[in-house]
Formats: C-alpha cells, structure tokens, sequence
C-alpha cells in the first residue's frame, strides 16, 4: 500500500520535472546551449500564476494559458537579448551567459519584490480524494499529471505535424543545411525557446497549485533536476525528457520511502553521475563514437 | 552544479567586500552624542522567515515610542537597523557593522537561534550585549558549559518548549506513541526536538518514528507516507512555518489525521495561508504569550499595539520586540553611564522584571525563567488553551 502512495507521489512530482526538463531538451537540441536561465522561467511562471489567481482572478485554466503566454514572450526576450549575440562564440561563452541570466532573473526579482514567500490560495482547483488499494491519490495531482500529458501531446504534434515543428527538426539537425533551404533559422530558434518557456510557465503553475509555496528562489533546485532527468533521457530527445522526468521523481521518493529522505536531492545527482560514466548519450540517446 | 559553486564564490566576495567594509569605518567612525544613545537591530526583515523580523520590529519599535516618550534617564534610544535577509552570513556581516559602523551600545536580534549564534562571536570580542528577542537554542547563551557573558535573550529556552510539549501531549491529549519530524538544518529544531524526546519517554511514551527534511524542501509526501505507516498517535513537528505548512497540509491530504504540536516557530500569518485552516485543525503550538489572555499588561499592550498598526494584533514576536525594548531599558538605566560593558553587567542581574510575557528572572546560564502558554488552532485562529508556569 505504501509503495503504490509514494508511487503517486513520484509520478506528480516527476511530472513538473518532465515539463521543465522539456524545456532544456528543447533547447540543447537546437543550439546545443544548456540554458541554466530555465528554471527562473519556471519561477516566473509560477508568480505570474499566482498573480492573474489572486490580484486579477482568473480561473485556473486561464491562469495557466496567461502565465504560458508571459513565459513564451520571456523566453523569446532571454535569448533574442542573451544568447543570440553570442550564436557563433564558443559554447562555454554561451553556457556562462546563460549562468549570468539565470542569477540576473533571480537576484533582479528580489530586488523588484524582496525574497518574502508567496502562497497559492488552496481552493484553485476542487479537492477530492481518491481511494485506490489504499492509496490516498488527491485530486490536484491527477490534474497535475493531466495537465502535462496534455502538453506533452501537444508538443509532440506540433514537433512532427506542423511547419514550425518539420524547420525544428530540420535546425536540429544542421542550422546550415537549413538556411540552404530556406527556413529561417531566427524564428525557429526563438519559436523553440517561446514552447518550452511557456511549458515551464506552464510547470511553474502545476508546481504552485500543487506546493502551494513559491518563492523567487525557487527554480534553482526543480531546474537542475529538471537537468538531470533530461540527461537521464538523453539530452536533446523530446521522449527522453519525459521519461527522465517521471523516473527520476519515482528515483526521488523511492530514496525517502526507504528512509534516506536527506539524501534525496544527493540521489538525484549520484544519478546524474553514473549517466554521465556508463550511458554518456542518456537512456535514448545514440552513443556516437567520436572520430577524429 | 555550476551554478552552485559559481553562486558560492560571489557570496563568498560579497562576504568578505562586507568585511573589509566594516574594517575601514571602525578607524573614522566617531561615538554618538550624549543624549542619544544607538542601538543596533539585526532583523530578518526580508527572506524566508521575514515575518519573524517584521513582527519583533514592529513591537521593538513601539516599546522604544514609549520609553523615548518618558526618556530613560533624560536619553533617548536611537534605533539602527540592518536586514539580514534570513541568512546566518548576513546576520554576521550585519552585526560587525553594527558593532564596528555605528558604534552601537547594544544590539538587539535576531529572530532565529541559527541567525543568532552567527552572531555571538562578534558580541564576545567586541564586548556589545547582544539580546535576542526569540533564539531559543540554548547554545546562545552557553555553549559547552561556559556563560557568553556579552549574550542574553527575551525568551525561554528549547529545552522547555520541548519538555512543556511533551508533557501536554502525555498528559492532555494522553498519546502514547509519538513521532518526530525536524528540520536537520536547524539548530532550533533539533534542540526543540532532543527535550521532546527525552521528556516524552520519561513520561512513559514511546517515540515510534523519526525523520527529517532539509528548509526549503517542498515535497514531503514520500517521507509523510512513511511517517504515517508507522502509525503515530501524536507528531511533533519543530519547525518553522514556511515547512510546517506544506508538511501539514500534505500529511492531512494523504490521511495522517493525528495532531501536530510545534513550538513558537509556527507562529506567522503565513502558516494558515499556506496549509489552509482546515488542515491545521487538532494541531498545538507553545509560545510565549497569547494575545487572548485576559491579564491587564497583556490587554493593555495589545490595544496599544493596535492603535500604532491600524488594527493589527501582536503575535509572540512583537510582544517579545516590544518586552525586549524594556528589558534593554531597565539595564540602560541601572548601568549608570550606558556603556556596552556596564549594560551587559546590567542585564545579567534581571529580576523579577515585570513583562508582557510573564516575569522575567534570570538564570545563571543568562536564561529567563518564565511561563509558557499553549495555544489551539481551530479554524485558522489561534484559540488560548493553558498556561504552563516553569
């Protein structure tokens, strides 16, 4: 019984790290830059939520497309100001400035609202608890889960039946070969980091409703989990993401269900490790040997 | 990971820009006048327990309102702030400016017991009491058996938070298996816990589970989900509101259904915010004071209270601010001549001082001895249950 409850428990949270994790995979697949700056959309994501429910009140649903929405044109602004200047500089330079972004978002929102807490009011969304072979699943977390199988259809639609999706893949695979082509490699660039920052805006939302607590320093541990479950999948593989994401919340509460619930975040991490030392390209990755 | 580490050199930059900084201005720095006299507040005013600070200033200024009303011996009391913003390495750096900057003859913070000790050292080798309205680890004051002469405090100490809770859950709401959930990065919490321990089995109860979590976390389902396997009767859960909320309010959506009883860490409008009144019904606090007990003082500070903060009413915090501006002034006032060192051997020799929160003697150990009251959530309020005299 307890393992089915703290399966529950690992699923919803490994969810939000799958839609965050969506975001990086998005984004290292097309620049190859690890965009650090990822977890503070999140954090954004989450306030603008917590605003349009509390100051504007807005229904949930509307919330979660408003806070997509801010997080979208965000994320745009992030790399048409950050990273778009620094395109054809080495990747280090790159992964700095995304280091410096992410501290800017963080240490700028404190400045603007001070580090104080918010909280979520608790009648967002309808409770109700569920009973199965006595497991307690509470309503907000189906919704929760709900909510990201949804999006992760949807993006799954868009990546292989749309336009934009068809010049994704295709920048991708060669940003040169592309611009022979035709596609305009920009927009498709800015197009990928407004899906996958409206997804964290969309995770930040999930993440508030279901935590109830945010704060502006708030998307520095769910975005480097984020990370890892993105590696675990295989970094720059959309499925793998989601995989990633899932498992590695399961890895988390498995760790505290059998009593090491301090060395859950360190779990996280030795996974990381033994990813990166025995399955380098993550568990759907290709292993493409480097020649030289 | 990166990031960590590339956020840990500049905190460690910033640290030792506010050391130097401190260093320079304690050659110019010049003493105040005669007929004021500085005092230094070291407050979280901003960050996770912000509500802490705020509250304490909020009453320490109220109190200072009235006694610079009346003067202290014809000086007045000037109050320098600094926002620690929650973190011991602010609390430090903030202190020595205090003590280095402003030349201050007290300095009165900070909320938490782990903000505070960051601070003892520096109140030890500068020789400027340090009064802490609400620490309540007992290492403040004395660590390894030795008396921090320079180090007082307004509050009563974990061990009887602890002791007084043990005995309530035996006693009253006769429970028999208990289990314990702390806060692993807090001193508080662990001192609130090792009295709760130890005072629960000499009771004859049994403590049937232990676990742990690290502030900031946000999911405890899986190590609740634990907890509730082995079947506790009672949970003490010494922590602070930010966690305490969420803890409670999972552990109610996964069916724990036993009571929670914590210390005055739960005490913030925040709490009923974030685990919603529901959830906190059949939970317990002890704190130093509740703004529902009919004695005069009591009644009387809180319509003063009222009166200056447009109908807000003082939880424990601002009734231990506003007892600390007294406490500093009676010791101002025996002193003599307001100097650090008089003020400091002023201080330990308290007794029966008159307070909102009860009488306060101290002990040898620079510890007051006074009551606790234990306080009832029911629908979001806090409800007076007893008061429990040492």
């Amino acid at each position: 019984m307890e393992l089915i409850q703290q399966l529950v428990n690992g699923i919803s949270l490994g969810s939000i790290y799958a839609l965050i994790a969506l975001g990086y995979t998005m984004v290292y697949g097309i620049v190859k830059l690890i965009n650090f700056a990822h977890g503070d959309v999140f954090m954004v994501g989450s306030f603008v939520g917590f605003y349009s429910i509390t100051v504007l009140h807005l229904p949930f649903i509307v919330s979660l497309i408003l806070s997509m929405a801010v997080c979208a044109v965000f994320g745009v602004l992030i790399e048409r100001i950050a990273y778009k200047p620094l395109r054809n500089a080495t990747r280090i330079a790159a992964l700095i400035t995304a280091i410096g972004v992410s501290l800017l978002i963080e240490y700028g929102f404190i400045y603007v609202r001070g580090a104080q807490p918010e909280a979520y009011p608790g009648d967002v969304l309808p409770e109700h608890a569920i009973h199965i072979f006595g497991a307690k699943i509470n309503s907000q977390s189906l919704l929760i889960l709900g909510v990201s199988v949804a999006l992760m259809i949807i993006l799954q639609f868009i990546v292989h039946k749309t336009k934009i999706g068809k010049a994704m893949r295709a920048v991708s695979f060669d940003a040169e070969a592309a611009r022979l082509m035709g596609i305009n490699v920009d927009r498709t660039i800015s197009a990928t980091f407004a899906i996958g920052s409206a997804l964290a805006g969309a995770a930040g939302v999930a993440f508030g409703v279901y935590y109830i607590k945010i704060e502006p320093l708030m998307g520095v541990i769910p975005g480097l989990k984020a990370f890892v479950a993105a590696v675990l999948g295989g970094i720059g593989i959309i499925p793998g993401a989601m995989v990633g994401g899932l498992l590695l919340g399961v890895i988390e509460s498995l760790v505290s269900a059998f009593g090491y619930s301090l060395w859950r975040d360190g779990a996280a991490f030795i996974v990381l490790i033994l990813i990166l030392i025995f399955l380098p390209s993550g568990l759907f990755g290709k292993y493409k040997r480097e020649k030289v | 990971m990166k990031k960590r580490k590339l956020a840990g050199i500049l905190l460690s930059l910033s640290l030792s820009a506010g050391v130097m900084a401190g260093c320079g201005a304690a050659s110019t720095g010049g003493s105040g006048g005669k007929e004021t006299i500085k005092v230094g507040a070291n407050l979280e005013l901003s960050g996770g327990v912000a509500s802490y600070g705020q509250s304490i200033a909020e009453g320490l200024q109220l109190g200072l309102d009235e006694l610079n009303k009346k003067g202290i011996d014809g000086k007045k009391i000037k109050l320098v702030k600094v926002d620690n913003k929650s973190e011991a390495a602010e609390a430090t750096s903030g202190s020595l400016k205090l003590v280095s900057q402003d030349k201050v003859a007290a300095v009165i913070g900070a909320a938490t017991s782990t903000n505070t000790l960051a601070q003892v050292q520096i109140a030890q080798s500068n020789k400027v009491p340090l009064i802490t309205p609400t620490g309540t680890n007992p290492e403040i004051t004395n660590k390894g058996g030795k008396v921090n002469d320079y180090v007082f405090r307004t509050c009563f100490i974990d061990p009887f938070q602890g002791t007084v809770a043990a005995n309530f859950a035996t006693d009253k709401l006769k429970t028999k298996k208990a289990a314990v959930f702390i806060d692993s990065a807090s001193d508080y919490s662990k001192g609130l816990a090792s009295a709760f321990k130890s005072a629960y089995k000499k009771n004859g109860g049994s403590i049937v589970a232990e676990e742990a979590y690290v502030a900031k976390d946000t999911d405890f389902r899986a190590t609740l989900t634990r907890l509730k396997a082995a079947k506790p009767d009672f949970i003490f859960l010494p922590g602070y509101y930010e966690e305490v909320g969420l803890i409670i309010k999972q552990a109610r959506e996964i069916g724990i259904e036993a009571p929670f009883m914590g210390g005055d860490g739960w005490d913030s409008p925040k709490l009923v915010e974030i685990a919603g009144p529901k959830a906190l019904n059949n939970t317990y606090i002890t704190n130093h004071y509740s703004s529902g007990d009919p004695d005069k003082k009591i009644q009387d500070f809180v319509s003063a209270f009222k009166k200056k903060y447009k109908g807000k009413s003082p939880d424990a915090f601002s009734a231990l601010g506003y007892d600390t501006a007294y406490y500093l002034a009676d010791a101002i006032k025996r002193s003599g001549d307001a100097s650090p060192e008089k003020i400091a051997k002023a201080l330990a020799k308290t007794k029966d001082l008159s307070l909102v929160s009860g009488k306060l003697t101290l002990d040898k150990n620079h510890d007051p001895i006074k009551s606790a009251s234990i306080l009832e959530y029911k629908d979001g309020k806090q409800e007076f249950n007893t008061k429990i005299n040492p």
